[in-house]
C-alpha cells in the first residue's frame, strides 16, 4: 500500500481495498518497524489518529471527503496541534501541549487528513542536518550513517521510507528542499505569502514557509492544494487567487525556458551532483524546453546576508521562551534574572543560542546599521537578481544541495560549512520566491535534488515542470534498501 | 543664578476600542486576571499579530485634531526586553515611522497668555500586562489583561517652561482625546499616563541641560509635585557642584520625591528591528477622510464660538467647554432656556454643587440638558423666581418630571398680577406697625436693608410665588409714602 500515491491511495479507500483505519494501521506499523533507526518521528499520536481514520472511512462509506480524506500523513512538530505535542525539536517545548491547531494543520485536517505524528527536525527548525535536535539525530533511509538533511529531517526522511503518505515541512533557508534533496523526495517551499505561518512557530518571521514533502509532484499538488491560501490571522499572507495545481501538472513543457545560474555550477559544487543535474537538463531538453545560461550575480552573498536577518529574527522570536508562562522552567530559581538565564540556558541547545546571540549582536545599538541594514539592502540585491532572470526566463534550474548526504557528525562542529549546505537555496528565500526539488540520479548510492525555483505565485509552474519530469523518470520512485 | 527649566511630555494614552490592537480580546477594565488575554496576548508560540484598524482610525482622528502630518506609510517595529509581563519579550511598538507626524496645541497660561507647544509625534503601540506583588507570599502574579491593549505615545517637544505649564499642556491633551473620544483618559485606570522630561539650564542659555525621565505619575496633581521636586533636585546638585546625570527617575508619591530607577548606561539596548509579522501601515485617503469624517468641534473652536455666540468671558468659556459632555449640556440648556447668563450660573452654580455632592459627571446627571433647560426657561420669562427654581430643581433631581409639570403639579407658579400682590402687600404693612414707623424715620441709605424684612413677609405670605421685583418695587412705593 505505501508504495502507492495519494491519488492511489484515494482511489484504493473509494473502491474499498482497503479502509483508513487499515491504511493507518499499515503505516503505524512501519513506523514501529522502521523508525527505531531512523528516529523521524518525535510524537506518534496512533489512537488520534486511527480515531481520524474511522471518522474518514464514515465520510467515505457516505461517499463524502476529498481526494486527501483518510490519507494518513505527518506534521513537522514545527506545527502546533491542539492537545498534542509540539515541541520544535526543543528540550525548551518538550512540555508543550499546544492549546490550538496551526492553520496548515487545520486546512489539512478539514481536508480529510489522518495525522500519524509529529516529525523530528532540527532545534527550532535551525539546522541543516537534523542533529540539532534534542530528540536525537534523524538517519537517513537511504545510508543510516548519513544525516537527512534539515531541518524538515523528519519529515524527510519518513516519507523517504514510506513512513507516511506525505508529510509537511517548512523552510526558513532549504529546510524543506534540502532535506528532500538528501532523502530523495520531492518538497517545495511555497512562495513567501502563500501559505499561512499561523501556528507555525516562528524562527525567521519573514523567511519562514510551510510546504508539502511527498513522493511525488502529483502528490505535492494535492497537498499543497489543502494548505495553501489566504489566512487572516497572518498579515502576511497574500490574498491571491488559489489555481488548481493538480489541473495543470500534464501541461506541455514545449518551449519552457530555463535559467541554468552559472553561480550554482561552481567550483563548490559536487562533480558527481553536477553531472546528476547536468543529466536531469537533458531530459527538460528532450522535453522541449529551451535551456540557457543566466547570472545571479550576488549568490555568493546569499549565505551571509541570510546569517544576518535569520537570526536577528530569531532572537526576537524566541524571547518568549522565559520560563515565566509556559516551557521549560528551570528548577529553583533565586531570582527574576536566575529564572531567565538558566531557563534559557538548560532550554536551549548550542546551535539555537549561538545564533540568538548573533541576532541580538546584529540589532544592538552601535552595529544594527552596519549588519542588520546593510543585510536589509544586500537582500534587495538579491531579489533583484531573480527578477532580472525572470525576464528571460520561465523557471531557474539548479542543484539542490552542494553535496548528496554527509555523515552523521561530518560537519557538527563546524558551523560555516553547515551553513554553506544551503548555498544555493537560501536566496529564493530572501527573495521569497518558491523553490521545489525533486530526486534525479543518485550518486554513489545517495539521492541527488534537482531544484527548481519559480517566479512569484508560479507553484503550479514548478509542479507541472517537475510532474512532467516525473514521468519520464523513475528516480522518486526509487526506495532505500529495506523500505 | 538664575535657572530655566525645560520640560517636555511623553503622554501614553488608552484608546477607547473595543478589542486589542493585534488580536480580538476584549479591553475591558477589571475583569478578573488573565480573563481577557487569548492566545496572540498569551505569546503564544505560533500566533501572529493582526492590527486592528478601529486604533489606527482613532490615531488618525487625533493626529488630524491636532494638525499634524497623517503619514500614510507607518511601520511596527519590536521593542525588545525580557520583563515578566511581557509575554512575547518584546512590545509592538513604532520608532522611526509614527503614524503621526509633526502637529501643535495651543495652550493659555494662568495669566492669559498663549502658547504653542509642539507635538513631535504620536505612535501606535501596545501595552504591556501587570505584575501583582502583594498578596502571592512572596512570588509575583501576571496579569495579561491589560497586554496588548492599543495605546497611543504623544510624544511633546521640550516647549513647556513650568511644572504648571506642564500641567496645562497634558491637561489639554487629555481634553482633545476626551473631545475625540480617542480614550477615555481615565487616570485611575491607567488609560492616561505621563512621563516627563525635566531638565534645567542657566536663564538664557540656548543648550539644553542634561535631562532626566520621570515615570510612574498618574494624576495632574502628582505631575506637578514630580517636576517640582525634580526641578529642585537639580538645582541643588548643580549649584552644590554636581552633575545631572542622564536616568530614569520614579516618582514615589508617599514621600513626594522622585529616586533613580537606572541610569542611561544601565538602559536596556532595545534592539528595535521592523517587525517581519506586520506589514507597513498604508493608509490611503478613502480610510483617511473616512477617519475624519465626524470629527467633532475641538475645544479651542467651541470656545471661541461661545464666546461669540454666548458672549461669554474667556473664563466662563473655558468652563464650560472644559470637557465635551459639560459643552453640550450647557449648549443644549442655553438653546432651550433662551437666557445665557441664567444658563451659565445655574450649570457652573446649583448644576455642578449638586453633581459634586452626588459624584456623579456630568454625563450621568439624572437632569438631562433638555430637562435643565426647560428650568431656565421658565425663570427666563418669570414663571418662576430664582427661589423657587432651586425647589423646582431639587425636584427634577429627585426624578420628579420636567420643570413645567413640577410647576403645575406644586402651583408654583409666580404671582405677577400686581392686584394679588399689592393685597398682601397692604396686609403686610398693617400688619408691622412699630416695623413701618422705624423705616420711614431711619437714613436713606439704611432703607434698602431695612426693606428686606417686608420682602420676606410679603414672599412668606404668598408662599414664594409673589414676583420679587414687583414686590420691591410697591413696597418701595408704599412705605415711601
Amino acid at each position: 500500500m505505501h508504495n502507492n500515491s495519494i491519488t492511489q491511495l484515494a482511489e484504493g479507500l473509494r473502491a474499498g481495498d482497503f479502509s483508513s483505519v487499515e491504511l493507518t494501521r499499515h503505516y503505524l506499523q512501519r513506523i514501529n518497524q522502521l523508525d527505531e533507526g531512523l528516529n523521524s518521528f518525535i510524537t506518534i499520536t496512533e489512537e488520534q489518529a486511527l480515531a481520524q481514520a474511522e471518522a474518514a472511512d464514515k465520510k467515505l462509506t457516505a461517499g463524502e471527503g476529498g481526494v486527501l480524506t483518510g490519507i494518513p500523513i505527518a506534521h513537522k512538530d514545527i506545527f502546533c496541534t491542539q492537545g498534542v505535542r509540539t515541541s520544535c525539536g526543543s528540550r525548551m517545548l518538550d512540555n508543550f501541549i499546544s492549546p490550538y491547531d496551526a492553520t496548515v494543520v487545520e486546512r489539512l485536517s478539514d481536508a480529510g487528513v489522518v495525522m500519524l505524528g509529529k516529525t523530528n527536525m532540527d532545534e527550532f527548525a535551525m539546522g541543516s542536518s537534523n542533529e540539532t535536535s534534542f530528540y536525537g539525530p534523524v538517519r537517513n533511509p537511504w545510508n543510516l550513517d548519513k544525516v537527512p538533511g534539515g531541518s524538515s529531517g523528519g519529515s524527510a526522511a519518513a516519507v523517504a521510507a514510506r513512513l507516511c503518505a506525505a508529510a509537511t515541512g517548512t523552510d526558513t533557508g532549504g529546510s524543506i528542499r534540502q532535506p528532500a534533496a538528501l532523502c530523495g523526495i520531492t518538497g517545495i517551499k511555497p512562495t513567501y505569502g502563500r501559505v499561512s505561518r499561523y501556528g507555525m512557530i516562528a524562527f525567521a518571521s519573514s523567511l519562514d514557509q510551510a510546504g508539502p514533502m511527498a513522493a511525488s509532484a502529483e502528490d505535492a499538488a494535492l497537498m499543497l492544494q489543502a494548505m495553501a491560501g489566504f489566512d487572516q490571522r497572518d498579515s502576511t499572507s497574500m490574498q491571491q487567487p488559489l489555481p488548481d495545481y493538480s489541473a495543470t501538472l500534464n501541461e506541455s513543457l514545449q518551449g519552457l525556458k530555463v535559467g541554468l545560474p552559472k553561480e550554482y555550477f561552481d567550483e563548490g559544487l559536487d562533480a558527481g551532483v553536477r553531472q546528476s543535474v547536468e543529466q536531469a537538463i537533458e531530459v527538460y531538453t528532450a522535453l522541449g524546453a529551451e535551456v540557457r545560461e543566466i547570472t545571479l550575480p550576488n549568490t555568493g552573498l546569499a549565505v551571509a546576508t541570510y546569517y544576518v536577518v535569520a537570526p536577528a529574527e530569531c532572537s526576537s522570536n524566541l524571547s518568549r521562551f522565559d520560563g515565566v508562562r509556559g516551557g521549560y522552567r528551570c528548577d529553583n530559581p533565586v531570582d527574576l534574572e536566575d529564572l531567565y538565564k538558566r531557563s534559557r540556558s538548560e532550554g536551549f541547545g548550542e546551535e539555537v543560542k549561538l545564533r540568538i546571540l548573533i541576532g541580538a549582536y546584529v540589532l544592538s545599538a552601535g552595529y544594527y546599521d552596519a549588519y542588520y541594514l546593510k543585510a536589509q539592502k544586500l537582500r534587495h540585491l538579491i531579489s533583484d537578481d531573480f527578477k532580472q532572470a525572470f525576464e528571460d526566463v520561465d523557471v531557474i534550474m539548479g542543484p539542490a544541495s552542494p553535496t548528496t548526504a554527509f555523515g552523521v557528525g561530518e560537519k557538527s562542529d563546524d558551523p560555516v560549512s553547515m551553513y554553506l549546505s544551503d548555498v544555493y537555496t537560501i536566496a529564493t528565500n530572501m527573495a521569497g520566491l518558491p523553490g521545489m526539488s525533486i530526486p534525479c540520479a543518485p550518486v554513489g548510492g545517495l539521492p541527488v535534488g534537482l531544484q527548481i525555483i519559480g517566479n512569484y505565485f508560479d507553484e503550479a509552474r514548478l509542479l507541472n515542470v517537475a510532474h512532467q519530469f516525473q514521468q519520464q523518470t523513475q528516480w522518486h520512485q526509487q526506495l532505500p534498501e529495506g523500505v | 543664578m538664575q535657572w530655566e527649566t525645560v520640560i517636555g511630555l511623553e503622554i501614553h494614552t488608552q484608546l477607547a476600542t473595543s478589542s486589542k490592537i493585534f488580536s480580538g480580546a476584549a479591553t475591558v477594565f477589571g475583569a478578573e486576571p488573565n480573563t481577557q488575554a487569548c492566545l496572540v496576548d498569551l505569546g503564544m508560540p505560533g500566533v501572529l499579530p493582526v492590527l486592528n484598524r478601529e486604533a489606527v482610525r482613532l490615531a488618525v482622528m487625533f493626529g488630524t485634531a491636532i494638525g499634524a502630518e497623517i503619514r500614510r506609510r507607518s511601520v511596527f517595529d519590536r521593542k525588545n526586553y525580557f520583563y515578566p509581563d511581557l509575554p512575547k519579550g518584546y512590545q509592538i511598538s513604532q520608532l522611526e515611522f509614527p503614524i503621526v507626524g509633526p502637529g501643535e496645541v495651543e495652550i493659555i497660561l494662568e495669566d492669559g497668555e498663549r502658547r504653542i507647544i509642539g507635538v513631535t509625534r504620536a505612535h501606535l503601540e501596545e501595552d504591556a500586562g501587570k505584575s501583582l506583588h502583594e498578596d502571592f507570599h512572596g512570588m509575583t502574579g501576571i496579569d495579561l489583561n491589560r497586554a496588548g491593549t492599543p495605546l497611543l505615545e504623544i510624544v511633546s517637544e521640550p516647549d513647556m517652561r513650568s511644572a504648571v505649564e506642564a500641567v496645562i499642556y497634558a491637561k489639554k491633551i487629555h481634553q482633545i482625546v476626551r473631545y475625540l473620544g480617542v480614550s477615555d483618559g481615565n487616570m485611575q485606570e491607567g488609560s492616561f499616563r505621563c512621563d516627563a522630561n525635566v531638565s534645567v539650564r542657566p536663564l538664557g542659555q540656548e543648550e539644553l541641560g542634561t535631562r532626566a525621565e520621570l515615570k510612574n505619575i498618574n494624576s495632574f496633581r502628582f505631575l506637578e509635585r514630580a517636576i517640582n521636586y525634580e526641578v529642585e533636585r537639580q538645582i541643588e546638585l548643580i549649584e552644590e557642584g554636581g552633575r545631572v546625570v542622564q536616568e530614569t527617575r520614579l516618582y514615589d508619591s508617599d514621600k513626594d520625591e522622585t529616586r533613580s530607577m537606572r541610569s542611561k548606561e544601565e538602559a536596556n539596548d532595545y534592539r528595535y528591528f521592523p517587525d517581519p509579522d506586520l506589514l507597513p501601515v498604508e493608509l490611503d485617503d478613502a480610510f483617511i477622510e473616512d477617519a475624519v469624517a465626524d470629527l467633532p468641534e475641538m475645544p479651542d473652536v467651541r470656545r471661541a464660538r461661545f464666546e461669540a455666540d454666548f458672549g461669554l468671558s474667556q473664563q466662563d468659556a473655558a468652563t464650560l467647554t472644559g470637557s465635551r459632555e459639560l459643552a453640550d449640556y450647557f449648549e443644549t440648556a442655553a438653546t432651550i432656556g433662551g437666557d445665557t447668563r441664567l444658563s451659565v450660573n445655574w450649570v457652573m452654580g446649583e448644576l455642578s454643587a449638586a453633581l459634586n455632592k452626588a459624584g456623579l459627571d456630568i454625563a450621568s446627571s439624572p437632569v438631562s440638558a433638555g430637562q435643565f433647560g426647560g428650568l431656565i426657561k421658565r425663570m427666563a420669562d418669570n414663571t418662576i423666581s430664582g427661589k423657587i427654581a432651586k425647589e423646582v430643581f431639587e425636584a427634577m433631581w429627585s426624578g420628579d418630571g420636567s420643570a413645567d409639570e413640577i410647576i403645575d403639579a406644586r402651583g408654583l407658579k409666580q404671582i405677577t398680577d400686581s392686584g394679588a400682590i399689592e393685597a398682601i402687600v397692604d396686609e403686610v404693612i398693617a400688619n408691622s406697625p412699630q416695623q413701618v414707623e422705624n423705616y420711614r424715620q431711619a437714613d436713606a441709605e439704611k432703607q434698602p436693608k431695612m426693606l428686606g424684612f417686608f420682602v420676606g413677609q410679603v414672599m412668606k405670605a404668598s408662599k414664594g410665588k409673589a414676583n420679587p421685583q414687583q414686590v420691591n418695587e410697591l413696597l418701595r412705593e408704599k412705605l415711601s409714602g
